[in-house]
């Protein structure tokens, strides 16, 4: 192949297929590292038991607490995980590889974030329904908790990524992260806890959903824009 | 009618770090068949040099251009032409040395596992390639490194210090990879302290503090 011919071509493999490659790597090396995955969904679990034996609340008071704490406690422990996202490939040198690979940085960026919401989101969603047992949430709304839990975390993931992708820089860059990302997740709280609350009170939740749902579409389309930018600015 | 320059152009390139000014108007120019060695001492930039004519680093002044054309403008193009090895060797230590060499080859083409095997049996690290590399040492880590870089056979190769950690051995493979290399009408940028043995075609640059 001549020097010239390179001008011709980009990479062979296709951005999904890049994508693609990038989850499985993602998810090949949480499972091997299973408490990393672990400790997020422990520590979720243990403050929402925390707070009934903190309080010693009757039930009543417990059940109108629930959706709050339930949504405290999972925004706090998806914090925990966030950290990671970009810091352990950039430490490596993987991020300057990646960043390399020709592929956009931005496909690279969905790609990590969405293995992310996988094992960490996802799971979180999966093991709320134990939560809301203990919390005293009829399982009548479960529906409604969990369908909240999964557009929250999803976003928070998103609005977490742009955190990530600012402070992978910095060598304690966790509390900083912490603090840029809580006050953007004040209305996925707002909205979630809200959902939750309202279908416990029978009022329709399908407001406090759409709302949710639609943070959760304008955080996935613009955050892999503001995370790229951000890493391209952390690489130099 | 191709007149256009063949290879890798950087053209008075500043960079500062801060208050510091790391790289003051350094040029150099790269063509097929050739081996540029960065030398200078410790802190005179030739990481940054080398991030910079990779596209990882904007400059603050300056150009690098592939092919005639500003790497700006035809990133996917020139960084599926590039291989960087840097200083680390970026293997994530909890996946083995092929797993690595999969997921990060993967990325510019799709790549059968016999070639990386016969990639990591080429660097004389294919008894570990079932391994987590976080039990390898230091210098077969730098050996999956290189295999990463022959299985990307990407015409440019840019290496920081490819002959850290490894011993004499180790040491002349690195030559005779880049003799073959460049030899191949490939193009090899690297960073080293010591002289490289090559016959033809050696450039070299010396970064000034």
């Amino acid at each position: 192949m001549s020097v010239a011919d390179t001008l011709a071509e980009g990479p062979e493999v296709s951005a999904v297929r890049a994508m693609a490659l990038i989850v499985r790597r993602e998810l090949r090396l949480s499972f091997r590292r299973p408490e990393q995955m672990l400790q997020p969904l422990v520590f979720f679990l243990i403050v929402t038991t925390l707070f009934p034996l903190g309080l010693s609340l009757q039930l009543s008071l417990l059940r109108d607490m629930a959706p709050g704490v339930l949504w405290v406690a999972a925004l706090l422990s998806s914090l925990l995980s966030l950290d990671s996202l970009f810091k352990s490939d950039a430490d490596d040198g993987t991020l300057d590889q990646l960043a390399l690979s020709g592929q956009s940085l931005t496909a690279i960026v969905v790609a990590k974030t969405a293995a992310h919401w996988l094992v960490s989101g996802a799971a979180l969603v999966l093991v709320s329904p134990l939560v809301g047992i203990a919390l005293g949430i009829p399982v009548a709304i479960f529906p409604t908790m969990l369908g909240s839990l999964a557009l929250g975390t999803l976003s928070l993931s998103w609005l977490g990524a742009i955190g990530a992708g600012l402070t992978v820089g910095l060598k304690r860059g966790n509390v900083l992260l912490s603090l840029i990302v809580l006050p953007l997740a004040m209305p996925l709280l707002i909205f979630g806890a809200g959902a939750t609350d309202r279908a416990a009170s029978g009022i329709s939740s399908a407001g406090a959903l759409y709302l949710l749902g639609s943070l959760c579409v304008f955080t996935c389309t613009l955050a892999p824009f503001a995370t790229a930018a951000a890493l391209r600015i952390t690489l130099e | 009618m191709d007149s256009a320059p063949q290879g890798l152009n950087v053209d008075k390139i500043h960079v500062w770090r801060g208050d510091r000014h790391v790289l003051k108007g350094v040029s150099l120019a790269l063509g097929p068949g050739e081996l540029l060695q960065v030398a200078g001492s410790n802190g005179t930039g030739k990481t940054t040099l080398l991030r910079v004519a990779c596209g990882l680093l904007r400059p603050e002044q300056g150009r690098v251009a592939w092919c005639g054309l500003p790497i700006a403008g035809i990133r996917p193009q020139f960084q599926n032409a590039l291989v960087y090895a840097a200083h680390e060797p970026a293997l994530k230590s909890d996946l083995t040395p092929l797993e690595n060499l999969r997921y990060l080859v993967g990325l510019k083409r799709s790549v059968p596992t016999a070639e990386l095997e016969a990639a990591l049996e080429r660097t004389g690290v294919a008894a570990c390639a079932q391994l987590p590399v976080r039990v390898l040492s230091a210098g077969q880590r730098r050996r999956v490194a290189l295999a990463r870089v022959i299985a990307m056979r990407s015409p440019l190769w840019m290496l920081d210090e490819p002959f850290t950690n490894l011993d004499a051995a180790g040491s002349a493979l690195v030559t005779d990879l880049l003799r073959e290399h460049v030899s191949a009408a490939g193009m090899a940028l690297v960073v080293a302290h010591h002289d490289i043995a090559l016959p033809a075609r050696l450039k070299r640059l010396e970064l000034q503090g």
